[in-house]
């Protein structure tokens, strides 16, 4: 192996380098000037987010363990500008509390380690390698979310995550178990032509799917995700809605398109049963929440369901459309989740009675959450309504009519509880609306691009076209 | 840029200016402005449809125009026009005009109110223009969105709830249609083409029988319930009334037509079997609809719901006589889409400027007022007059179009439906006059004797739609002749 070709782990290795120079950094700067640990780690992780950017080169490593291709490196990309949008909209809350504790570089160090778990997970043909990056990915955002230490909630948070995380590992890991026994090997590609319908390559396919049905938090396995939601600091929850959930799908999609097409039979009753089932319940148990970021993690239950959808039809479509969604999700639940965190962060309140009258005193700010609410809805012309109508093309192209109707009711019962949100923000007044307040620099900017992103997304149709060209179902 | 897509753009640098724009009166400026220039760009777009015919264009649409949008899934933006859209614009643009005539006295957040109101319009026309079913589609929606803040945050009464189930019923609609157009999108290679979303290139496909009575309902109901077909209208009376006047005007002048003329130029044109299979079962409920709205009119104490009511029914005869499936019939129906629009926006405005003044809607608390507010009295009547269906204004022309055409067929079901739907007439009258009785006529309720006079702007609101009124009355060969060019192509697809 040659030195240069350790340069297609560009990603993984700027990451790294990254991750070293803030421990170090963390250690250098002074008490009094902690604060500008964040804006290193800022500022590095933005140039790492432009060396991504860069033209990349294809190819295999490790004897095929690690591959990379113009999809995963697009992939990589999307999620390090989805990182790079929630930090910037942290800093200014992981400023204000870390006056109290003292802390900033684990922060950032941490949840630079779980994205680089994140870019091992995308780029592994190997389901050990699979399994260990997963594992990297997942225990430092349980940290993460218990970061708040002095608010049982947060705490409580960590403590449900490792526990959920720590059971879906163990189970994980025996289905690629009973897999490896069935196939007798662990590469994806290997194990591809060995697979056939014995019990046991069906017992490995169900729990290796139970596995990472808990990361998505696809119902019956979504338990965990209001409670941590809501008890976990917001960026953290933001991160694990958008970053941890999209990931997951990815190798959900090609672990089922690659090495286990030869079940199909099995796995796509059970992918449209649970995304029936995964759109009613998120949707139904949000129509009731009073909290936002509960609110919100119910909804991204239920958009996971229509994820699934778009995964039935299990060719090129099904992948440029699920992937094209998930970059959409990224910025739309980034935007909602943004706006709820300064928000909580500027007057202590999540609930959605607080924004009534919302409009009146932060009229720009009420406006960011609308579009990223109707995103999240699939209301044109913001970017979630063609990522939303993809996903119903790649369906009904398989003939499943009957989902996509269920799917588009279900757009409305969600569209209802989107518009409460709505409601409360500009139909309602209040007698203590939240005052008028100007966020910082680094938030605005963020939501500013997330805005952007969401009409140039959807609109701007050379994305779409570019990620459906760079998706090929046989080298994926 | 051409003719057609300044419609959309239009709108959308007038909504920029207006959120740089400072003040309430430069708010109003503004916006007239924007819509003065839609106005006179949808008069120049009937003279150039015109002449463009005058000068032997025989094509369906005219102006057409085809970008690649999403080349993987083979949508285009695409647009074009015929007769029936010239004149749905021009019908868009006078409305919104005459709206914002009489919405000149919003000072509740007027920024957002005129910017909403015109985000409604820019989605109306689009799909005016569209030949696209995903173009369609996409300005379809951003029609209603819109309707939820602007009766959400101006309305009265029960706002929340009728903006709420207005929103949900008309995305639920949505929802059906989504459904019919990926089916009718998936069948559109079964001559073996390719798969297009392009309403003009399906129509020349043969798209299997069984998957046209499948998913002809769903378009058709997708549409019919944004033209208050008769089990899905409920949000119309709740939305009507709860509604500010220019919300009303635009909802039930020009928003309520998307149903009909979706029916027309999609579901009708391009699933004719589907269409011929499920036209008694549809007809059945559209007189069903004639006749409920007419008689729940007479019922109703409310202004604003009588008048909800009657555009139930009037909106019935054009679900009605599109179903009927002959030329005449369907020029009724288009007329009597224009004609409903000017008629509705001008009883609309009206009642919005009598509550102005009384701040009641309800009949029964009103009387005599021709006593005090001549004016506005006299210009409720014509507008009665008018909708009840008076020869010399418009109703008269088209509902005797929609019934000429639905006699033309001899059989006993489409006879028995059609007496009944004549026989609507009566009871329109009856409700009509009812009101102008107890609420204009007699001696003036005592604490009504002192009513402001009706304003400048009130005027010039009302009048420009009661010019288009008697103009469709007194000269309906000009405006039946540019509709029939344009039904001929789509009825000769049917038959």
């Amino acid at each position: 192996m040659k030195l240069e070709s350790m340069l297609l782990m560009r990603h993984e290795l700027v990451l790294t380098v990254v991750v070293l120079i803030l421990l170090i950094a963390d250690i250098f700067v002074s008490e009094k000037n902690k604060k500008s640990v964040s804006y290193i780690a800022v500022g590095l992780f933005a140039i790492h987010t432009i060396i991504g950017f860069l033209p990349e080169k294809q190819g295999q490593l490790f004897g095929g363990m690690f591959v990379t291709n113009s999809l995963v490196y697009g992939f990589k990309n999307i999620l390090n500008v989805g990182v790079l949008l929630i930090l910037m909209s942290a800093v200014s809350w992981l400023n204000k509390k870390s006056l109290k504790y003292g802390k900033i570089g684990e922060f950032y160090a941490l949840i630079f380690s779980s994205l680089l778990g994140m870019f091992f997970m995308i780029s592994s043909r190997n389901f050990l390698m699979l399994y260990i990056s997963l594992e990297l990915s997942v225990l430092p955002v349980t940290a993460l979310a218990a970061y708040d230490i002095y608010n049982r909630k947060s705490s409580e948070a960590g403590i449900k995550l490792i526990l959920s995380s720590a059971l879906s590992s163990g189970i994980f890991l025996f289905g690629i178990s009973l897999l490896y026994a069935s196939g007798g090997s662990l590469y994806y590609s290997e194990l591809a032509g060995h697979i056939g319908h014995s019990y046991l390559s069906i017992a490995g396919l169900i729990m290796f799917f139970a596995g990472l049905a808990f990361k998505i938090s696809l119902v019956p396995f979504h338990f965990w995700t209001a409670d941590v939601y809501e008890g976990a600091p917001t960026p953290v929850s933001n991160y694990l809605s958008v970053i941890s959930k999209a990931s997951a799908v990815f190798i959900l999609m090609i672990t089922l398109f690659i090495t286990l097409r030869e079940l199909i039979d099995i796995w796509i009753p059970m992918l449209y049963g649970i995304s029936i089932l995964t759109m009613f319940i998120g949707n139904f148990f949000a129509l009731r929440q009073q909290n936002m970021k509960r609110f919100l993690a119910f909804s991204s239950v239920a958009q996971a369901g229509f994820i699934l959808m778009g995964m039935l039809s299990a060719d090129n479509l099904a992948v440029s459309t699920v992937i094209y969604f998930m970059a959409i999700y990224i910025f739309s639940n980034i935007g909602a989740f943004g706006v709820v965190q300064v928000i909580s962060l500027v007057s202590g309140k999540e609930n959605i009675d607080d924004y009534n009258g919302l409009y009146r005193t932060n009229p720009m700010l009420s406006l960011t959450l609308m579009i990223a609410l109707f995103s999240l809805a699939g209301i044109p012309p913001i970017a979630g309504f063609f990522g939303k109508f993809f996903l119903y093309t790649a369906a009904a192209s398989k003939g499943y009519y009957v989902l996509v109707f269920i799917a588009v009711v279900n757009v409305t019962i969600s569209l209802y509880y989107y518009l409460l949100v709505v409601r409360a923000a500009f139909l309602r007044k209040s007698d203590n609306p939240i005052p008028y307040f100007k966020s910082d620099f680094l938030t605005r900017a963020a939501l500013i691009i997330v805005v952007i992103a969401l009409f140039f997304l959807g609109l701007y149709s050379p994305f779409y076209e570019y990620i459906h060209s760079v998706t090929n179902i046989i080298n994926i | 840029m051409d003719i057609l897509t300044l419609f959309v753009v239009v709108p959308v640098i007038t909504v920029f200016v207006l959120m740089f724009s400072k003040g309430i009166k430069q708010h109003r400026v503004v916006a007239l402005i924007g819509f003065i220039i839609q106005t006179l760009m949808s008069f120049n777009l009937i003279y150039q449809y015109l002449h463009e015919r005058a000068a032997g264009n025989k094509a369906i649409m005219v102006f057409t125009k085809d970008v690649m949008w999403f080349a993987p899934m083979n949508i285009h933006y695409s647009i074009g026009v015929d007769g029936i859209s010239v004149l749905m614009i021009l019908l868009t643009s006078i409305i919104v005009l005459t709206g914002i005539f009489i919405s000149w006295k919003v000072d509740d957040l007027p920024k957002e109110f005129f910017i909403s109101l015109i985000v409604l319009a820019s989605g109306v026309f689009g799909f005016f223009i569209s030949v696209d079913l995903f173009t369609m589609f996409v300005f379809y929606e951003i029609a209603v969105i819109p309707m939820f803040l602007l009766i959400g945050i101006w309305g009265s009464g029960p706002r929340e709830y009728a903006a709420m189930k207005l929103t949900l019923m008309l995305m639920g609609a949505s929802a059906l249609l989504l459904v019919g157009i990926l089916g009718v999108y998936f069948n559109s290679n079964a001559d073996g083409g390719a798969l297009t979303f392009n309403i003009f290139e399906i129509s020349k496909v043969h798209i299997p029988v069984f998957a046209q009575k499948l998913f002809f309902p769903f378009l058709f109901v997708g549409f019919a319930v944004i033209g208050a077909l008769f089990p899905f209208h409920t949000w119309s009376p709740d939305g009507h009334a709860s509604a500010p006047t220019a919300v009303s005007m635009l909802h039930a002048g020009v928003l309520m037509k998307l149903g009909g003329y979706g029916i027309f130029r999609v579901a009708m044109y391009v699933m004719p079997e589907g269409a011929k299979y499920w036209a008694n079962f549809f007809m059945v409920l559209a007189v069903i609809g004639v006749f409920y709205g007419a008689l729940a009119a007479i019922k109703q104490k409310d202004l604003k719901y009588i008048n909800a009511y009657s555009s139930v029914s009037h909106l019935g005869l054009v679900l009605l006589a599109l179903l009927m499936m002959n030329e005449v019939a369907w020029k009724g129906a288009m007329l009597q889409s224009l004609s409903h629009g000017f008629i509705t926006a001008l009883f609309f405005a009206m009642i919005g400027i009598i509550y102005g003044r009384t701040h009641t809607r309800i009949v029964t608390k009103m009387s005599g007022l021709l006593n005090v507010i001549p004016v506005a009295g006299a210009i409720y009547v014509i507008a009665g007059m008018a909708n009840l269906g008076l020869p010399g204004f418009s109703g008269f022309v088209a509902e005797m179009n929609i019934f000429v055409g639905a006699f033309q067929h001899t059989d006993l079901f489409h006879r028995v439906i059609t007496i009944l739907a004549v026989s609507s007439i009566v009871v329109t009258a009856v409700y009509i006059l009812r009101v102008v009785g107890m609420m204009l006529m007699g001696a003036t309720t005592p604490e009504f004797k002192n009513l402001p006079k009706i304003t400048w702007y009130e005027k010039t609101g009302t009048f420009i739609l009661i010019l288009f009124i008697v103009l469709i009355g007194i000269f309906p060969f000009w405006w039946g002749g540019i509709i029939s060019d344009s039904v001929v192509p789509f009825i000769k697809n049917l038959l």
